[in-house]
């Protein structure tokens, strides 16, 4: 990685070695839009999160749970209403446009709809070297041809692919150039927002084999935006589940889909259908009732409270915040693991879906 | 719209209750089946067959499968087979609803008996809605026309549908309007349009695909309870291998046009016997795949204007057996019974 004169913090020789080093960090953010009537969408609201060099931190949650919104953030593409952001330890929230020139080399974004996000009358050679001008990290043509040829092959894309067009390409090669636009200013963090959600299904893996073969091969930090709950475990070390603007449970993989400590986490997971018809046919599901309250008034309290099986009256009262569960897994429940227990329990002799 | 002309001579709801009584489901006439459906659809760049050779049927009370992924011509196959095609697609094999051969029809008749006995739910909700009427007057504009109800009935009738698809205080949502309605409620609300009439046929093409899961849950337990209910027949068509597992009794895995794979649902997951249906059971990721690559499947899905002569599937394949596959059309040949497989080279189960 080529250091940012901009910004002291990043030494490529020692970044390697610190496994723990924070690479971006949100501090109790909040994105707050306008909305009709001088009320507020409050589309993040209270989202504390850091990201490690070299981990995939997957954050998970149902539309409107704000996800995308907290990737947005990292890349100062939304504005803070509140709170902060921290990016190579140092904190970004307030950057100018000017600044923020920076900013984006050494944050990248790879979205999901690889159609919308390339501009469809100019090359895939010319896409792909965009970051490389704006941020004047070639010095000739000859150079930038270059580098966007040893771009595409990194991606797995032959080099001649430069001189089409987005439309003559598949999805799946479309994805392709995507990332490797996003590795073209070397960045310190990708945030990647359902990267696989549009492919064809038997694409699907070839994308996630080859962002973390890139992972592997290049040490980099990705933020993995999904509503698919196997793609994010298959992809992360850490996950952070959202509901409703907030991280209601954070653990690793392990950790979240087999002792989930929030009612929410246990309900996203039962909900998930598995591909076999005889455990479809045996499993117990928590159904959720009705749909995820509107952000402009969030209810009272837990936020979940409205949908959980196991709210209690004072879930009303008291906003709950998050506490460790066990070593590295935290959850914003009062009656974290209790009440999953229990909706586990009360699912058992009900009638069984299918 | 629907043109007022085309409504019914038969009163009420006569004559659609009797079916529901047959002998028993096994020799019972399937509700929907389809034979050697092949559609052509003309494009600048020459005809595409987009659909070939495709049979299956679906009984009532039954849920098929109708797996793929784009191109593979699992919507066209039914949009055809219900008459829905595209104007610039030529539709050829028999179509037979009910008993009654579809593609012999002329338009008008069609159109009615598609009216009065097959529900349509699609994956964008708002393409099936109308902004600016109410819900309660969509939901049962197709009975007004089909069951000849008055304005008063078919409010009552809204109203009951509503409630019937879960959507609460069914008597207040009834006069609200789409925009209304979150994206799970707006579906509920399509479910409601396509069992107004009480269909014998329910088509589902990909319904929770713009869902989220837990939404996709509700809805995916209330089309399975519905047709238990109701004892309608379903044909759901899904990307969406966990979805298959949880609603079909039946499954048609397409590819290039063709059918690849069809069978029970449990000979089909338990002993993928294609190499492709295999191939995409495996590349999901799941427990245990958490270290290593994922078993991905090269390349992408043909477009229908550039098929393999021999097998679609062969470009991609992992068993790519012989000139044979990249030059001569394999059959659909049976492995199990009622479990047939389209490849010179059927996987057999410990493969």
């Amino acid at each position: 990685m080529t250091a940012d004169p901009a910004a002291p913090a990043a030494d490529p020789g020692e970044t390697v070695a610190d496994p723990g080093e924070i690479v971006a960090e949100l501090d109790n953010l909040r994105v707050w839009f306008p909305a009709p009537g001088g009320a507020a969408v409050r589309a993040v609201d209270g989202v504390s999160l850091g990201i490690r060099r070299g981990e995939t931190l997957g954050l998970v949650g149902e539309s409107g749970s704000g996800k995308s919104t907290t990737g947005l953030a990292l890349l100062r593409l939304v504005d803070a209403t509140c709170g902060s952001v921290r990016v190579g330890g140092r904190d970004v929230t307030w950057w100018s446009r000017r600044q923020l020139r920076g900013l984006r080399r050494r944050v990248a974004m790879v979205f999901q709809d690889p159609q919308a996000s390339l501009d469809p009358r100019r090359t895939i050679g010319a896409s792909v070297a965009e970051p490389l001008v704006v941020h004047r990290l070639v010095d000739s043509a000859d150079a930038r041809r270059r580098r966007v040829a040893e771009l595409l092959e990194m991606v797995g894309l032959r080099a001649d692919l430069a001189d089409r067009h987005p439309h003559e390409l598949s999805g799946g090669q479309r994805q392709r150039v995507g990332i490797a636009r996003a590795l073209a200013g070397e960045p310190d963090l990708i945030v990647l927002d359902e990267p696989i959600a549009s492919l064809d299904l038997s694409v699907q893996a070839q994308i996630m084999n080859l962002l973390r073969g890139l992972q592997r091969d290049l040490g980099l930090t990705y933020l993995f935006i999904a509503h698919d709950l196997a793609a994010v475990e298959h992809m992360s070390d850490r996950v952070a589940v959202m509901y409703l603007g907030r991280i209601v449970e954070t653990g690793t993989p392990e950790q979240l889909y087999g002792q989930p400590a929030h009612p929410y986490t246990a309900a996203l997971l039962s909900a998930i259908p598995v591909a076999d018809p005889k455990v479809e046919r045996h499993r117990r599901r928590i159904i959720l009732s009705g749909d995820i309250p509107s952000p402009v008034d969030p209810p009272s309290g837990c936020r979940f409270r409205t949908r959980c099986p196991q709210a209690r009256p004072d879930c009303a009262e008291v906003d709950p915040v998050l506490v460790e569960v066990a070593a590295g897994q935290w959850a914003a429940c009062r009656y974290a693991g209790e009440a999953v227990r229990a909706m586990r329990a009360g699912t058992v002799g009900e009638e069984t879906v299918h | 719209m629907r043109e007022r002309t085309d409504r019914p001579t038969r009163p009420g709801r006569a004559g659609a209750t009797d079916r529901h009584e047959p002998a028993g489901p096994d020799i019972a006439e399937p509700v929907l089946a389809i034979e050697d459906l092949t559609v052509t659809i003309g494009t600048r760049r020459g005809p595409a067959r987009a659909v070939a050779g495709v049979d299956w049927s679906v009984r009532a009370g039954q849920t098929l499968a109708l797996v793929g992924e784009s191109g593979s011509g699992k919507s066209l196959t039914v949009l055809a087979a219900t008459g829905l095609a595209p104007r610039t697609a030529r539709v050829t094999g028999r179509v037979r609803l009910l008993g009654e051969e579809l593609t012999a029809l002329p338009e008008p008749r069609r159109r009615r008996l598609r009216g009065r006995h097959v529900g349509f739910v699609f994956q964008d909700p708002m393409t099936s809605l109308n902004p600016v009427l109410t819900v309660g007057r969509q939901v049962t504009e197709a009975c007004e026309e089909h069951l000849g109800m008055t304005r008063r009935q078919a409010r009552e009738r809204a109203v009951e549908l509503l409630d019937l698809v879960g959507i609460p205080s069914p008597r207040q949502r009834v006069d609200a309007y789409p925009h209304q309605f979150s994206g799970g409620m707006r579906q509920r609300v399509v479910i409601a349009m396509a069992l107004s009439c009480e269909p014998d046929l329910l088509i589902a093409d990909e319904p929770t695909t713009a869902l989220d899961v837990t939404t996709q849950a509700q809805i995916v337990e209330l089309i399975a309870d519905l047709r238990r209910r109701l004892g309608t027949a379903v044909v759901w068509i899904t990307h969406d291998l966990g979805v298959v597992a949880g609603v079909a009794d039946t499954v048609a895995v397409m590819y290039g046009g063709r059918i690849v794979e069809q069978g029970p649902v449990d000979a089909v997951f338990d002993a993928p016997s294609h190499p492709y249906t295999r191939a995409l059971l495996a590349a999901r990721p799941g427990p245990g795949v958490r270290d290593g690559d994922l078993p991905a499947i090269q390349g992408s899905p043909p477009s229908p204007l550039d098929l393999p002569a021999g097998c679609a599937f062969w470009p991609r394949c992992p068993v790519r057996g012989d000139a044979r596959c990249e030059h001569e059309l394999p059959p659909l040949v049976p492995v199990a019974p009622g479990h047939r497989v389209r490849t010179f080279y059927p996987l057999s189960e410990d493969a």
